[in-house]
């Protein structure tokens, strides 16, 4: 099922939830924010769309816009095709829902969004960060995040030799 | 037969300070401390065709029973914490050799976030070695650098004590 015809089935099927469908490579399909898990239950579960497999979850940051995004790369083994989700959350207080219930490789990812930009999932079993240590402050893929100067001691400075 | 009689009949005389140093440099074990790519040149150094076990060096995967760190790679902040606890674990006396640009200056990455500009920050280092990675010739010439270095030390001599005896004298 190509881009357009995804869209068009979940418009039918969700109505307000579904924003706009993007144009550019790779199609994406606009969702508000309270909709996703209803969304993505829905594309895992019915028998003709099947996507069984979340390759792909990432998040952008946008201050101009004052949001972040969250991009959902879903593929079908059985079927075949592929769909690009987007959810635009508040810069100030992104709040999501988990989508680790559809798809437990969400726990994974959504933890490196967490870590690095901030975006707290509700609902998520295990909420930490990922790459970065435990006492690490900030959200170092923020567009405004200001790196310290030091850490634990180690300055994060290297004097020129010239 | 004895030993003894297996003993070739002449004497060889040299320095303690000499003796000893040969014996450490000739046996200078090395901890594994692969952080990135320039691990995968590391063990080309320790496989058959460079041989790093023909200077007496071979890899250990304790930091109890080495002598030698070798930082082999980029290294975080989150690991440069870890690596100084490394560092402190292994038993005196002890050397590093910091390999490649990345645990010598951060090198590629030294703008990131997350990573420690270059691994003297956290702990002392005694030989660099300069790559992108380092071949394993200019790894193995770092470790012959680093055994130099070890010929030139004095135990005998307490430090400061040198300068005491030329005072009086």
């Amino acid at each position: 099922m190509d881009a357009p015809a995804l869209h068009q089935r979940l418009k039918e099927r969700f109505g307000e939830a579904i924003g706009v469908l993007e144009s550019g490579m790779d199609r994406a399909i606009r969702v508000q924010p309270a909709a996703i898990v209803d969304v993505c239950r829905f594309l895992k579960t019915e028998p003709d769309l099947a996507f069984d497999c979340l390759s792909n979850q990432s998040g952008v940051d946008y201050p101009a816009r004052n949001e972040i995004e969250v991009v959902y790369h879903l593929f079908s083994y059985r079927l075949r095709h592929a769909c690009v989700l987007k959810v635009g959350v508040s810069r100030d207080d992104p709040a999501l829902a988990s989508v680790a219930p559809v798809w437990r490789t969400a726990i994974w990812q959504e933890r490196e969004i967490f870590d690095l930009l901030g975006v707290v999932f509700a609902g998520h079993p295990d909420l930490r960060r990922i790459l970065l240590p435990e006492d690490w402050v900030g959200h170092p893929l923020r567009k405004d995040f200001v790196e310290p100067t030091e850490y634990h001691g180690i300055s994060t400075k290297r004097e020129s030799m010239l | 037969m004895s030993l003894l009689n297996t003993m070739p009949e002449f004497t060889v005389t040299t320095k303690v300070d000499e003796m000893l140093n040969w014996t450490r440099k000739s046996s200078l074990w090395y901890m594994l401390f692969g952080l990135a790519c320039c691990a995968i040149e590391m063990m080309q150094t320790g496989g058959p065709r460079a041989d790093l076990d023909r200077f007496g060096a071979v890899p250990r995967a304790t930091p109890r029973q080495s002598d030698l760190m070798i930082v082999a790679g980029t290294l975080t902040l989150k690991m440069a914490l870890r690596t100084k606890v490394l560092y402190d674990q292994m038993p005196d006396p002890k050397y590093v050799i910091s390999m490649g640009s990345c645990s010598n200056c951060g090198g590629l990455f030294q703008l990131a976030y997350s990573v420690c500009d270059g691994v003297d920050k956290v702990i002392p280092v005694d030989v660099y070695v300069p790559g992108c990675p380092p071949r394993p010739e200019s790894l193995t010439e770092g470790l012959l650098k680093l055994q130099e270095k070890m010929m030139q030390e004095k135990w005998l001599v307490r430090r400061g004590e040198e300068e005491r005896i030329a005072a009086e004298a």
